[in-house]
């Protein structure tokens, strides 16, 4: 082992390591108790004082995709005996399944605009960050700080009139509206990141590809794209992400067909007050990909959230 | 050079041909692959934000779109910057703003200093603390709320398992005292991992041999702290602030969920409260002229800001 002055003891090694597992534990808790939530019954999640172990129970999810509505009692009696598992679980609580919730086509409306706003927002600002690292493009950093500056804009600012525009072009509530406005709003952390990735990629392995008789486009997709898939990928995650998490638009111009699934959440309702294991199994469900998203990204993580800006 | 006879050839062929073979010129491919992203950019900010300015100066309301659109001039501006309402508003903002911001950067920063000591295992406990960051506000302010329950909330209960008071007896979001404070401190779970990773690189770009030259010195490691490592990470540690403030500044969704702005108007941040007079109220017009001044304010104070960091790097 290597002796440096600037090492630091043990002893301080072992007290910032304490600190540190004893914040993390903090910080996580809200996130397991989330997850926790979810798979108590409604009794045990409101119960005082709040408890650790329980019962495993499916109630919230089962709650979380059904609708559900009581009938008679005679009827009640009258009725088969239940044919899957979850049927079992809504019958158990005196009630009987209406019919699936909303929650299904709320989690896949953000799966279509997350996926289409990302593909698309990658295509557009893949072949703009290469003409921005490559090429003189006039007015090149005022277009930049341009590009950029859209980040500031409040969301509710802009709304305004967006909510106005799509009205008149028939864009409020469908896929394709937010698709295109989640494509705008990521488009300045595409551009600022990819071309951070495309300018770490030396020239020279273009102007070979040029001299060997390739095209400009050639050298593009078949030179700098392979070399740049890290950047694309984690780019990619990014713009994903937070087309996932956005919340301001979605609440603002969807109300039904193209409503996403962060506004419908926190909607979610029970029988005489609010479902928490049923909210909590809809954040689990949507929040788990992120967590996972979030642990493939932690080497570029930084850089993401910094537009580019701090490099490790 | 490689490239000599390839530009001798590409010099004697005529300009048609030259494209011909070579396919689009530079500048085309340039323009080809910029103008999309411009063009959308154009489309969904600036032309809106054209028509936010224009309507600032009427009285148009979206909920009557039979009645004459008058000019009102400057009115709208008047009455917003007299308002006591928006002046309440400005200091909650504030008053989250400066909090968030203070906390983030005091916990952010000590836990960067200690992940920075190299303890084992301290990758996997970054990836840890950083979790909160990256998921959805909106979703994760809406569960804080049942965290924040009197009595059954599992923040209650370990508040009160430590002070002894009664995990009944406050509500953090329901208090007028207390929540300001319950939004600034979901805030701080959630973005203090941003502050500290920012901080970290900042940390870890200080080169080891300077401590060396400085432990030489015989330089004691508190004089160290201010006289090396401080001011290093100075221009870090501001970048995060800046990024910080942006986005606190048009803070909507968490504290919206969270608190929904009340009780009273004590957690109505200028984002709910745009959001309030442009989509209940429909007072369009007066909202347009809000967000005209939000927008000037915001991009005022982070053009001064990055003055100022510029100058802080330059040292």
């Amino acid at each position: 082992m290597s002796f440096s002055v600037t090492d630091p003891s043990r002893g301080t090694k072992w007290f910032a390591g304490v600190m540190v597992v004893a914040y993390a534990i903090i910080t996580i808790l809200p996130l397991v108790w989330i997850i926790a939530t979810g798979f108590k019954s409604p009794a045990d999640a409101i119960a005082y004082p709040p408890k650790v172990v329980f019962e495993p129970s499916l109630e919230g999810y089962v709650n979380l995709f059904t609708t559900r509505t009581r009938v008679t009692e005679d009827d009640f009696a009258a009725l088969p005996p239940p044919a899957t598992w979850y049927e079992k679980v809504v019958r158990d609580q005196g009630m009987v399944i209406a019919g699936p919730s909303r929650y299904g086509e709320r989690f896949l409306n953000s799966v279509i605009i997350g996926f289409g706003s990302t593909v698309l927002c990658m295509i557009l600002g893949t072949a703009a960050a290469y003409a921005f690292s490559r090429f003189r493009v006039p007015l090149k950093d005022d277009l930049l700080f341009f590009i950029l500056s859209t980040r500031m804009m409040p969301p509710i600012a802009v709304a305004i009139p967006i909510f106005l525009m799509f009205r008149q072009i028939g864009l409020n509530d469908t896929h394709l509206g937010m698709i295109l406005l989640y494509t705008a709003v990521n488009l300045s952390l595409s551009v600022w990141l990819l071309k951070g990735f495309i300018d770490e990629i030396p020239v020279e392995y273009e102007e070979a590809a040029l001299i060997d008789g390739y095209t400009r486009f050639q050298a593009f997709y078949k030179v700098v794209l392979p070399q740049a898939a890290t950047g694309i990928a984690s780019t990619a995650i990014f713009c994903l992400i937070f087309a996932w998490n956005e919340y301001a638009f979605a609440v603002l111009l969807t109300s039904g067909t193209a409503q996403t699934a962060p506004p419908f959440i926190p909607t979610i309702i029970g029988v005489g007050g609010k479902d928490w294991p049923a909210v909590a199994a809809g954040a689990t469900i949507f929040l788990v990909p992120v967590m996972v998203f979030t642990i493939l990204l932690r080497k570029h993580l930084l850089r993401g959230i910094t537009f580019g800006a701090v490099r490790k | 050079m490689t490239h000599a006879p390839m530009e001798k050839i590409a010099r004697a062929t005529p300009a048609p041909v030259a494209r011909r073979i070579k396919g689009l010129s530079d500048r085309a491919i340039a323009w080809i692959f910029v103008a999309p992203s411009i063009f959308l950019l154009l489309a969904v900010n600036i032309f809106p934000l054209i028509w936010t300015i224009r309507l600032s100066f009427t009285n148009y309301r979206v909920n009557r779109p039979n009645r004459d659109v008058e000019w009102v001039g400057l009115r709208n501006y008047e009455r917003i910057l007299t308002d006591d309402g928006i002046w309440a508003t400005m200091q909650a903002t504030a008053h989250f703003l400066i909090w968030t911001i203070v906390l983030q950067v005091i916990i952010g920063f000590a836990l960067a200093y200690l992940i920075n000591k190299k303890f084992k295992g301290n990758d996997l406990w970054t990836t840890v603390i950083v979790l909160p960051m990256m998921l959805s506000p909106a979703v994760v302010g809406n569960f804080w709320t049942f965290l924040y329950q009197p009595q059954i909330g599992l923040f209650n209960y370990v508040i009160a398992f430590f002070t002894g008071a009664d995990p009944a007896s406050f509500s953090m979001i329901g208090d007028v005292n207390l929540a300001p404070w319950a939004i600034v401190i979901a805030d701080t779970w959630m973005w203090t991992p941003f502050v500290m990773l920012i901080c970290l690189a900042g940390l870890r770009s200080i080169p080891d041999s300077i401590y060396e030259a400085a432990e030489c010195d015989r330089a004691s490691k508190w004089r160290q702290f201010w006289t090396i490592t401080i001011p290093m990470a100075l221009p870090f540690l501001m970048l995060a602030v800046l990024f910080r403030g942006i986005e606190n500044f048009k803070m909507f969704d968490l504290v919206v969920q969270l608190t929904g702005g009340g009780p009273g108007n004590t957690t109505t941040l200028t984002s709910i409260d745009l959001k309030r007079e442009a989509f209940e109220r429909w007072r369009t017009g007066y909202s347009s002229a809000y967000a005209v001044i939000l927008f000037v304010t915001v991009f005022g104070l982070a053009s001064i800001y990055v003055k100022a960091l510029n100058k802080v790097k330059e040292r």
